[in-house]
Parts: structure tokens; sequence; C-alpha cells
């Protein structure tokens, strides 16, 4: 383990950027994201989760995949995937950390996606300790450590110092280049600062969240339950939940039409949508309750399913907090577990 | 292996329109060869830059090893465009995708009956002809088709003219209403399938608007087949092929991936949402 | 509470045969939009109850019988909207007024640095809000909506019952169109960049649409394929500028200045700065008037040229 002075902060950030592009925590009007480090940019410090999780950096909402020209009856491919350039994101909190390895199952099993692969090979993940977890955090019922985030460095901020912690290739590699600045510590140092962290993420309110009833009912007797008939009636059919969810992954392929070519490009979809699933002859899932089920089945049930039983959930609780009518994930767990 | 999801550049050789909705495409690759090989009820997604991509089975057999046919009916966006193409028309192709019909495993040496309604064929129409290709391979083929009315039977040629030269194979059709110039059977697929009443030594393979499907499996139970017998194709919204686009799910089913051949009762194990 | 035994008595009077409230949500202290057949003492009613539930009725009218709605002032012109647009069947609900002091926004209380609230106290002008890392007080109107803080003002209109109307304080602080003059202020080169820059953050999860009292389409340009307009993601840079600028013509002369767009906007984009300029404009031009100024004729209308005045006087 590696610390540094809380007060030359920027001194490393400065230094990571030199070494490959850096994107940290920082306020935008109003709002806080993943921005590009720029000398003036300040560290969100105090921010736990951005609004839109750290997922843009890998599965990122729009990507252009190729670009096609129509000529008469002639088509000409034109493919604009450029290479990715490393870069290394600072700030990531352990949830999100987690939902890589969710999104590495879909992306990452046969046939891979190429475009999600490069990035993820691209990046280098930093994360930090979350000092203080939320009202509306959870990620300890999933077995996550907001203590002992992954990544490939993690790091803890304590009051007066920045403690470091490579645990990958990529992050040794990384930490090779700050030896200077980084100065070789006993890591007996964060223990009372985890402890503090962990007291702290047993007492939060929907910590205790209980899926037993999910893992062992069969997906036919869920599905049919008739709490869906009645919890999804406050939904609005928006699709916040989904966008700033750390491990939805669903997507759409389309196209835009810039005169000269047609861009084919993906972005993020939402199983809330109406048009989702419609078809030139129908729609099987026709109204709100069928999406808003489809919704929490999918990562309470079916992911579990077809990925050895992990949840696709870390308990960001972006959720809980963006909802604007109050549904969220946890909610819909204990009702439909009648918990 | 990775999916791009950037397709290849397929080229239409041929157009037959084959009733007033429903035309069949000959797609070759530039190179004049076929795109790439596949097995029968597997899928290709079609697409017109600008226009959009959907998948379609691929309704030639697997042993045809020249071009690959698209029976598409007219009912959408892109498939209005594709109707109104010419020969020679590029188009985008890639796939293949999602699983196949067992042939060379469960279905092999076992009498097949085929049961399709209207567009139905398509899919089938690949694997009734990997059967005829190897004859030997199978049993005796019934083939059920039924359609609205005459003009709407797909294939209608192919199956008077070849289908029916071969004596293990029986061709049973009908049609909704009675018509002019019609002698065969008229009425729907269901009760003509309770009529020909069919010995249960068979494995059936079902594919057909939805209601006919419900219908016509209630009419084979009540005729003594089980469930683990009747195979389907399923047809949902797909955007990428390959199980991540996260919307063609049947519960924790994918269409594209686990699917589109389904067996029911491996259906009768996911939630009812198709 | 009094609005309880009020819906019983209603409900038991054949008035409705269920409710549409809030209810406590899951965290203890939210609340969370909610259909009630019955057990109404869990219909909650209180300062963290910010959502407009108007819209709902689109679809629980056409169900049959008659639902009794709980609606604060600001939500009661969004259900006189859409009546008088005949999205709801007006005589399928029982609307009950209910006082508002303004309501809370969580967020802000977040905004100060408290993390790990598990309870909000209201003691008159101050909250104590109970964390786990201890209890701290905040003053109410610091951690009101937006749109609160500028509030329509507190009369329900097109109630069938108002309950304790006294009970209502005004909340407003600042003028209310305060944010728009101060950006009709700014040059419009700033202008520009302050809608390019809050709008770029947009992420098109429709919320704001999906709120809105006054998007009722049944089939939103932006959702059909037809239209050549459907997208759901910003496939270039303007897209989500002309989303939020369609949008927003498209209620001018109809928007109730609700800010439920703002409310649910997870990025915190001013939406109803939009609205509001509208508005402004409107009461300028065409009077404050019950009538919709866009849709009604009058000889004394502006003409069309008052556009490239009123731009000299800003270019």
């Amino acid at each position: 383990m590696r610390k540094l002075s809380s007060d030359r902060m920027s001194e490393l950030f400065e230094r990571l950027d030199s070494l490959c592009p850096l994107y940290l925590p920082g306020e935008k009007d109003g709002a806080v994201s993943f921005v590009r480090y720029e000398q003036g940019v300040d560290y969100a410090v105090g921010a736990l989760n951005t609004v839109r999780s750290a997922k843009d950096f890998f599965f990122p909402q729009v990507e252009n995949i190729a670009a096609f020209r129509m000529t008469g009856k002639k088509i000409e491919i034109l493919e604009n995937q450029n290479g990715n350039e490393p870069f290394v994101v600072f700030g990531v909190r352990a949830c999100d950390a987690a939902s890589f390895s969710l999104l590495d199952q879909v992306f990452l099993s046969e046939p891979v996606d190429p475009y999600y692969r490069d990035r993820r090979e691209a990046g280098t993940v930093i994360t930090v300790a979350c000092g203080e977890p939320d009202t509306s955090c959870f990620c300890t019922a999933f077995g996550i450590d907001p203590a002992e985030p992954k990544g490939d460095i993690s790091v803890w901020l304590t009051d007066g110092f920045l403690y470091w912690q490579p645990r990958t290739d990529k992050g040794e590699n990384l930490t090779e280049n700050l030896t200077d600045i980084l100065e070789e510590c006993d890591g007996g140092e964060i223990k009372s600062y985890q402890d503090t962290i962990k007291t702290i993420a047993n007492q939060l309110p929907l910590a205790n969240l209980n899926l037993s009833y999910w893992e062992n009912t069969d997906e036919k007797e869920i599905f049919a339950s008739p709490v869906w008939d009645e919890i999804y009636k406050g939904c609005l059919g928006c699709g916040l939940c989904t966008f700033v969810c750390p491990t939805c992954q669903c997507y759409d392929v389309r196209d835009f039409d810039c005169g000269e070519t047609v861009r084919k490009f993906r972005c993020w979809d939402s199983c809330m949508y109406s048009d989702f699933t419609r078809m030139a002859h129908g729609n099987p899932r026709k109204t709100q309750k069928e999406r808003f089920r489809q919704r929490f089945m999918h990562k309470l049930k079916y992911f579990p399913e077809n990925n050895g039983g992990l949840v696709s959930c870390v308990g960001c609780g972006r959720c809980v907090r963006s909802c604007p009518q109050g549904l969220n994930i946890v909610k819909t767990a204990r009702r439909v577990s009648d918990d | 292996m990775t999916e791009t999801l950037i397709p290849m550049i397929g080229v239409i050789t041929d157009i037959r329109l084959d009733t007033p909705d429903v035309k069949t495409f000959r797609v070759v690759g530039r190179d004049g060869k076929k795109c790439f090989s596949h097995l029968p009820g597997q899928c290709a997604m079609l697409s017109v830059p600008g226009i959009g991509e959907a998948m379609f089975s691929i309704t030639s057999s697997p042993t045809n090893k020249d071009y690959m046919e698209f029976s598409i009916k007219k009912c959408g966006c892109l498939t209005d465009w594709l109707h109104a193409m010419e020969v020679g028309q590029e188009i985008l192709i890639r796939g293949p995708y999602g699983n196949h019909f067992p042939v060379e495993s469960e279905l092999k040496q076992k009498n097949l009956l085929f049961i399709a309604g209207g567009i139905g064929l398509a899919p089938l129409r690949s694997v009734i002809n990997y059967c005829r290709d190897n004859r030997n391979d199978y049993g005796v083929l019934d083939i059920v088709y039924g359609s609205r009315s005459k003009d709407d039977l797909v294939d209608y040629r192919e199956i008077l003219e070849e289908w029916t030269a071969d004596e293990r194979t029986r061709v049973h059709l009908t049609i909704d209403r009675p018509q002019d110039g019609w002698d065969g059977h008229v009425g729907f697929v269901p009760d003509f399938v309770r009529e020909l009443a069919f010995d249960t030594d068979k494995t059936v393979l079902l594919c057909g608007p939805p209601i006919m499907i419900k219908f016509t499996l209630q009419k084979l139970l009540e005729m003594g087949f089980a469930k683990t017998q009747i195979y389907t194709t399923m047809e949902l919204r797909m955007k990428c092929g390959v199980g991540k686009c996260g919307r063609c799910n049947i519960g924790s089913k994918y269409v594209c991936k686990d699917g589109p051949v389904f067996r029911f009762d491996e259906l009768d194990e996911l939630p009812d949402e198709y | 509470m009094q609005i309880t035994k009020t819906i019983k008595k209603l409900v038991s009077e054949g008035k409705a045969d269920r409710v549409f409230g809030w209810k406590k949500g899951e965290l203890g202290f939210d609340t969370e939009p909610a259909l009630f057949t019955e057990d109404f003492d869990s219909v909650v009613y209180n300062s963290l109850c910010g959502a407009n539930l108007c819209k709902y009725m689109i679809n629980e009218t056409k169900k049959d019988g008659t639902v009794l709605l709980l609606l604060k002032p600001c939500d009661s012109r969004g259900l006189q909207l859409l009546t008088k647009e005949h999205r709801v069947r007006r005589e399928k609900i029982y609307a009950l007024g209910v006082p508002c002091r303004g309501k809370i926004d969580v967020d802000k209380i977040s905004d100060k640095g408290i993390k790990g609230m598990i309870d909000i106290q209201e003691n008159g002008d101050t909250l104590t809000v109970v964390t786990l890392y201890g209890e701290q007080t905040v003053p109410r109107q610091d951690v009101l909506y937006e749109k609160c803080l500028s509030c329509v003002g507190k009369e329900h209109v097109g109630c069938d019952e108002v309950l304790s109307p006294e009970l209502s304080e005004d909340t407003t602080v600042n003028d209310r169109f305060a944010g728009v003059t101060a950006l009709e202020e700014k040059n419009p080169e700033a202008r520009f960049a302050f809608w390019r820059s809050q709008l770029s953050k947009c992420i098109r999860c429709n919320a704001c649409r999906n709120v809105c009292p006054a998007c009722s389409c049944v089939k939103c340009i932006f959702d059909n394929p037809s239209s050549g307009m459907d997208s759901k993601a910003n496939a270039d840079d303007f897209e989500e500028n002309l989303y939020h600028i369609i949008r927003s013509f498209h209620v001018c002369g109809r928007c109730t200045d609700c800010g439920e767009c703002s409310r649910v906007c997870p990025e915190k984009i001013p939406l109803h700065l939009l609205n509001r300029k509208y508005i402004k404009d409107i009461h300028k031009l065409y009077g404050d008037g019950d009538e919709a100024a866009l849709l009604t004729f009058t000889k004394d209308d502006a003409e069309p040229s008052v556009v490239y005045e009123r731009g000299e006087g800003h270019a």
C-alpha cells in the first residue's frame, strides 16, 4: 500500500492525466458526473455517486458502429469505430466497480462484444472507498464491501491521506509511474476508517434486503404474482431508472440519416419504453405492468438464472434516489416477496 | 468469437412473387457465393440502411450451397421497402443466428409431421427440403399446410411439383374458405390436423400465427401427442441477434440465442409472455 | 388524520370507490404515488408528497367507477388542463384539494452534505434531519423544491372540495419570473451557452415528458417511428436540444407551471425556465387571462412582426 498527503491530490490528478486521459466525478451545472480532468476541475469528493453510473466508460449511451453510403443499388460500408486509447477513471465506487463484472457477463460472453471488450482493456479503474454510505445505499446486500472496493486500484480517502492499493497488473503498471509521489506505507492505517464504514453500512435502511424468495421461487410463479398488478401503477414509463442504472445493459441498434450516409449506432434502450418489444404485428408486453415486471424479473430472476446466481443489481441506490415517483428495486423485490 | 453487429453486403439475385403479399428473395454475397452456412431453423438479420433491420428465418435449406432464400411477408416499414426492391439491389445481411431444428439428432430416423399456417411455412421449408435432400435419414414426412386462400399458399408450385413427387412425403393442403378452382380441403389447420388423425409416432414441427399454434397444440395434445414431441419456432423483436440487447426474452431465454426453435415442454417452463 | 377521515367519509358516501394518493415509501420518510381500493389508513399526505398525481387520471378514468384524487394547488391546475383538453373523464374523478405549504426536496438536503438520512421531522419552519451520522437541523425554506419557491399560487382550481385551505402557506421567495429575467439579461451567446451546457446533461430518459400534464399525446412524436423524429438517444449533440425545444413549444400556452419537469430531472436541468419564459411572454403579449392564448385569436393579438422587434432589442 502507498499513500499521499490529501493536500497533494491535484498533483496526483495532474500526473495521472499526463499519463493518459483522466476522468473523475465533478460537478457540472448542479449535477455530478464523470468529467474529463483539467486544471480547475474539482474532484467532487463529497458526492457519493454520480447521476449516471460509470458504465458509460465501457458501454456508452451512444456509440457509432458503422456508416453506409447507398448509391443506386449499391451499398458501401464505412466502418468508423475508432481504436480505444488508454484512459483512467478515478473515483468509481464499490457498487459501480461491481457492476462491471455483471456487464462482463453479458458483453464478454460468447460471442464477445468487441466494442465493450476494447474499452475494458483500455480503461484503468481506480475505485474510492465510501467514507459515508448514504441512505439509499444497499451494496452490502450483494456482498459488496464499500470499505474494500474492487477495481484495478483501490483508494481510501481518510482525513489527512489518500491511501492507494493496486490490485491488478494494470493497477501495478500505473503505480510504477507514480512511485515518486506515492510513498509506501503500512495498510494498517486504514483499518479504523474501514471499520467505521462497515458499522454505518450495516445500519442502512435498505441493507437488509433479502432475496431468498427470489432465489428459491420458480420464475413462472414470481411472474404470476398478483403484486405486479398493483406495484407498477405509479410508474411513469420513463427510462430514468434504466439509464442511471449501472447494470442495465439493454440496447437498441438504430440508423441515423446523415444525408449522404446513414450512420448505424448503438444506444441504451429501456424495457420501460412501449416500443421496446413492439413488432409489426403486435407487442407481447402491451401495458406498463408487463414492462415494469420485465425490468425487475430480468434483474432479480432471469439474469441470475443465466449467470450462475448473480443478481443484476449492485445496490448503488440510483433508482432509489432518482425515480420521480419513489419506485425502486428494493421496494419491488420486497413487495413481490411479501417481505 | 466476436459479434460486431456490422453486416456484410448481400445481393438480391432473384425475386419471386409467391402470394399477393409474400415474396421470396434469393441472396448471395458480392462474390456470387452463399453469404454463410446455416442450419435449418436459423435466422439472419437483413437490413437496408436508414430503413431498418429485422430478423428473418432462412427459408432455403442448408443443403443448398449456392444461395440463401428468404420468404418475406409485407407487413411493416422494412418489408415494404424490400417488396419494392428490384433484382441486383444490395442489402445488408448478418448471421446466422439462433439454434436450429435438431435434424441431426432428435429428428433423425423419425416420422415427421410439419404443420404450417400462412407465412409459417417459411422456417419449415428449410427443414422440409433438408430432410428431402437427406431422404434416407428420415421416415415418412407429412406436411399439413393451410392458408387464407389458394393464392396465399406460399411456395405452392414447389409443393405441387417437388414435394408430392416423393411417395414417402404426403402433403395435406387446406384453405380457410371455399374458393373457385379449389377442390382440396377447406377449413382451419387445427381442425384439419384432427381430421387427418395422425398416429402419435411422429415428431411435430409447428409454425404459424400465434392463434393457429395455440389451437393446433391443443388438438395435438387431445390426439395423444406429448409436448416433448412438438417443436415450434418463435418470433419476437430482436436487435442484436446474440442475446445481449435484451428484448427478445421469454423469461430467462432469449429467442435469438436460445431459440428460435423450442420444444413445447421447454416453453412450458417459461412465463407466458410471447 | 383529517384527510383519512375525509376519504373514508367520501368513499362511504359513494362519491368514489378508490383513491389516488400517496403512501409511505421504502425509506420510511419518502412517499410514492399509489392507488388505494381499501386500507385508506395508509394514505399519507405530508411535506414529501411532491409528485403531481393528475396525469395518472388519463388511464385511471378509462376504468369503471370514480376515483378520489388528492390534489395540491399546483396539481389542480394540471387536472384542469387535462379536463379542458378532454384527456380525462372529469365526471369519474372526485377532486379533493389538499393544503400545501411547499414540498421538501430530499436532494437539496443531500446537497447540504447531509448523508444517511433515516427520518425527517418537521417543527414549523425547521426540519430535524435524523441521520446515521447524527441529527442536523435545516431551515425548511432552504430545502423546498424550486417549484415551491416560485409557486403559481395556493388557490385550488376546479376541485370538488378543498380540505383546510387555511393550512396552505405561501412559500414563494422569488419573483416567479426572476430566473427568466436573469436569462433574458444575458446576451444571446451567453444564453445559448447556458442552454447548451444544461441540455447537454440530458440523458433522454423522458421523465420530464412522461410526468408533464400538458404532454398528453397518445403517441409522442419522439416515440413514433413514422414521424421520422423518433429517437431514444442523442444521436448527435443537438438532438437533446431539439427534443427539449420542441417539447417546450408544444406545451407553450398550455403549461400549468407545476414544475414537475424540473423536479423529476435526474440531471437537474432547470426545464421550467423554458416553459416559464413562454408564460412570461404570453402574459406580456396576450395578457394573463385564462384563455389558451395560442389557440385563441383576437384583433388585439401581437402581430408576428413582434418577433423581429423583440429580436432586435436583444441583438
